[in-house]
């Protein structure tokens, strides 16, 4: 599939089977099979969000994140703060919310507003602070004008975790969770990016989540069975991914959906479905029935998930399959491979 | 899912089981299978995005006709927006447009092979750009009657001289002729599209539906203005009743908007031109009159093919685009469908828009797998 | 072919209107809509253009529709309930 055309595509970054297929066939089945991967509990062909390796009675999970967004000042955040919370969440998405620290590599063009450099590297304290998550080392790259875009975030973290949390536990049984509402990264973005002049509180949600994460991990403990944070392809992209892994069905009620106001009138203006964009600072989880009540109270109590709700199960039919439940019938969850760009029809 | 109709949101769940309800006995009172045909790939996507086929009677069958404008535009036109572009002319389209291939390439493609291609989301958008501009802007304009009025209304108030209008639109009633006359399709009755009836109004569809002897019936958008309409519409057609109703009344008048259809014909006449795959539709092409030509990309730039570009696929011959929108067949009937032609690679238009038909089937899994299996995936009860 | 969303002016100034959409506004054209339009008023919005003003009675009238629809069913039932 990725030999069509003989050079990479937009689709190979977007998140999706495209990008999922050019990892597998240049990176992950060509790396040696020896040495490192004997030395981990989670690698390269888990294709998960991030690796664990066995660390004495714990695991080392490490992890790395580029950011390319455009704009790179967007209603809620910017490039800094994505790419710190971004890898943060990586980690947390791992079980690994104790974040030991991060690196920070940036490629910048020349003719950068020093302003700008300024205003990210601020963002990035103020969230490396919010999540005790601090750039250690890094590096710096300038290139000639033209032959960047901007600038380009590159961002690795270093965390430690009691359990690793991989994206394939689901069970049969478990209900799906997601600690708040959905869409608003990806809407307030191409919103921002394609000069749509909404106006209103559409704003990313971009934050890092290992403190969330943490209390529910708390609460929950053991009966969390699989995290992952829905970014590139959306909730959409993300369940669809664990229900393959799992091999397992996904049944989810639209009604319980949360969804902004903004964020409902932004998607029906523009013809996006909400479950398709990226979301930046939410998760979801799949937790043993029996631990919903004590989960969703944790994430409640805390600020960034106020609006937790479980919106679906996993069921033993139609493995691999999404569906969702409208009211009026149902309809199956695509991944897709290409951003989503506004419609008119 | 919100339903608050002083939003004009009409998608109660409990009403719409009662309406599914009174569907599925006039539906079985007629005793029979009936066929009827929607033209929006707007209704399209409703019953998608609500997942009202799955609920639909067995007995119903709602077929999709030539309603999307994205797929119907022929490739010869994809092709001319294509060579503009890949002159170093900057493009601009709607978003739906991207990445349908011409005889073998999209402006996607001719995007990532450098040409400067541009989403916008308004034909006032486009005008904008023109004007922040030294460069030509080159609008590629598709869509049906409801959206060429938006670009006779962008012409009709001067806009700047770098502004040019590339016209691939088209006009729907001519197609729903082609479709009557068929002998193929044994539909018994049409959905007329609620939002294009708001600017052609109702009357139109009077004569057609007397030559015919088919009820039309106007419906709306919400996933209970589309169950009233086919109730409406499958009533009219068991009792034999060649007679229009408009159930979208709120949005749609017999008249319809005067001065908007005065401002779509002033900029516009109606030609001969080519559906995608279905066949010549006389007077189904919408292009610019003479008095507009300043603005006329056809008048200005070259749109011959560039020299280079790549051969037309053999896989083109196979695909069965055209039946499908003409009701005659369905997305499962064309060979590569599911196969080689997917959503993530495109053989055919009806699989790019997010409103063909084969797009749509595919996103539902409808055709991939037997309406046995279909049929046993009944949401609540086999949630855990 | 017809992605209409439904708002309510919330300013008018000549040929463009805000629109308020219940969680963000947007401006909109007014060039093609066929009768003027006021602040309050509910309007279809066509790729940035309105292109109906909806009289807000017809929000009555849609629900009384549906609920038309549904009596229907339930006095054809009746009757054959009767006949059997």
């Amino acid at each position: 599939m990725i030999r069509e055309k003989g050079t990479v595509e937009l689709k190979h970054g977007a998140g999706g089977p495209a990008m999922r297929e050019l990892v597998k066939s240049l990176l992950v089945e060509r790396l040696p099979r020896e040495a490192a991967l004997a030395a981990t509990a989670v690698g390269p062909e888990d294709l998960d969000d991030g690796a664990a390796i066995p660390f004495g009675d714990r695991f080392l999970v490490i992890t790395t994140d580029a950011h390319v967004v455009k704009p790179i000042f967007f209603p809620g955040g910017d490039i800094g703060r994505l790419a710190v919370s971004g890898v943060v969440n990586d980690l947390a998405m791992m079980g690994a919310t104790e974040v030991i620290g991060l690196t920070s590599s940036v490629i910048i063009e020349e003719g950068f507003p020093l302003v700008s450099l300024e205003r990210i590297r601020q963002s990035m304290r103020e969230t490396s602070l919010e999540a005790s998550a601090f750039v250690l080392t890094g590096d710096t790259k300038v290139m000639a004008r033209g032959e960047l875009d901007g600038i380009v975030l590159s961002t690795s973290g270093v965390g430690l975790a009691q359990r690793v949390v991989r994206d394939a536990g689901l069970r049969a049984g478990d209900a799906i969770v997601i600690t708040g509402s959905v869409g608003d990264h990806g809407l307030a973005v191409l919103s921002a990016r394609h000069q749509l002049g909404l106006e209103g509180d559409l704003r990313s949600d971009v934050a890092p989540l290992n403190g969330l994460v943490r209390v529910a991990l708390g609460a929950g403990g053991e009966a969390v069975h699989a995290l992952k944070d829905p970014t590139r392809g959306g909730v959409t992209g993300a369940l669809v991914e664990m229900a393959q892994k799992a091999k397992l069905g996904i049944v989810l009620d639209e009604s319980a959906i949360p969804l902004t106001a903004a964020a409902r009138a932004a998607a029906q203006i523009l013809g996006i479905d909400p479950l398709g964009v990226a979301n930046e600072g939410k998760a979801l989880l799949s937790v043993e029935a029996d631990a919903i009540r004590p989960i969703l109270a944790a994430l409640r109590a805390h600020p960034l998930g106020a609006q937790a709700a479980v919106i679906g199960r996993v069921v033993s039919d139609h493995p691999g399959e999404v569906l969702l439940d409208t009211g009026f019938g149902h309809r199956r969850l695509f991944e897709r491979d290409a951003e989503a760009i506004p419609r008119i029809c | 899912m919100t339903n608050d109709p002083t939003r004009l949101e009409f998608r109660d769940p409990a009403r719409g089981s009662e309406l599914l309800t009174r569907l599925e006995h006039v539906v079985e009172r007629a005793g029979r299978r009936i066929s009827v045909m929607h033209v929006c790939g707007s209704h399209e996507q409703a019953l998608a995005r609500y997942g009202l086929r799955t609920s639909l009677p067995r007995g119903l069958r709602v077929v999709m006709g030539p309603g999307c404008p994205v797929c119907v535009t022929d490739a010869p036109e994809v092709d001319a927006a294509i060579a503009v572009a890949s002159r170093g002319v900057h493009v601009v389209t709607y978003g739906d447009m991207l990445g349908v291939p011409g005889q073998s390439i999209s402006l996607e493609d001719a995007r990532s092979a450098g040409a400067r291609v541009s989403v916008v989301y308004s034909a006032l958008q486009a005008v904008e750009m023109a004007r922040r501009s030294t460069d030509a802007v080159v609008f590629f304009a598709t869509g049906f009657e409801t959206t060429a009025v938006a670009t006779a209304a962008v012409l009709d108030a001067q806009p700047p001289a770098n502004f040019f209008v590339l016209s691939a639109h088209k006009y729907v009633p001519p197609a729903m002729e082609v479709v009557a006359a068929s002998p193929d399709a044994r539909i018994e009755g049409f959905l007329a599209a609620g939002n294009a009836a708001i600017i052609t109004g109702y009357g139109l569809f009077e004569p057609f539906a007397a030559e015919h002897g088919l009820p039309v019936v106007v419906a709306g958008f919400e996933p209970l203005d589309i169950l009233a309409g086919l109730i409406r519409l499958v009533e009219l057609a068991v009792e034999g009743r060649a007679e229009v109703v408009n159930a979208y009344p709120r949005c749609v008048t017999r008249d319809g908007n005067r001065p908007a259809l005065a401002k779509l014909f002033k900029v516009f006449e109606r030609r001969d031109g080519e559906w995608r795959g279905i066949a010549t539709i006389a007077g189904g092409d919408l292009r610019l009159r003479r008095e507009y030509a300043a603005w006329d990309a056809r008048e200005h730039f070259d749109l011959a093919p560039i020299a280079d570009a790549p051969e037309a696929s053999e896989l083109a011959g196979k695909c069965r685009c055209g039946a499908i929108m003409a009701g005659s067949a369905e997305p499962s009937d064309c060979a590569l469908f599911g196969k080689e032609c997917r959503p993530d690679s495109p053989r055919g238009a009806c699989m790019v828009s997010s409103e063909g038909a084969c797009r749509i089937w595919h996103q539902y899994g409808l055709g991939l797998r037997s309406e046995r299996e279909l049929s046993t995936l009944r949401v609540r009860e086999s949630s855990a | 072919m017809c992605l209409g969303v439904p708002g309510k002016i919330v300013e008018v100034d000549d040929l463009v209107a805000k629109v308020d959409f219940w969680g963000v506004c947007r401006d909109v054209a007014l060039h093609v809509v066929d009768e003027p339009v006021a602040v309050g008023d509910y309007v279809l919005v066509h790729v940035g253009f309105a292109i109906r003003r909806i009289p807000p009675e017809d929000i009555a009238q849609t629900l009384e529709f549906y609920r038309e629809l549904v009596e229907e069913e339930a006095t054809e039932a009746a009757e054959e309930a009767r006949r059997s």
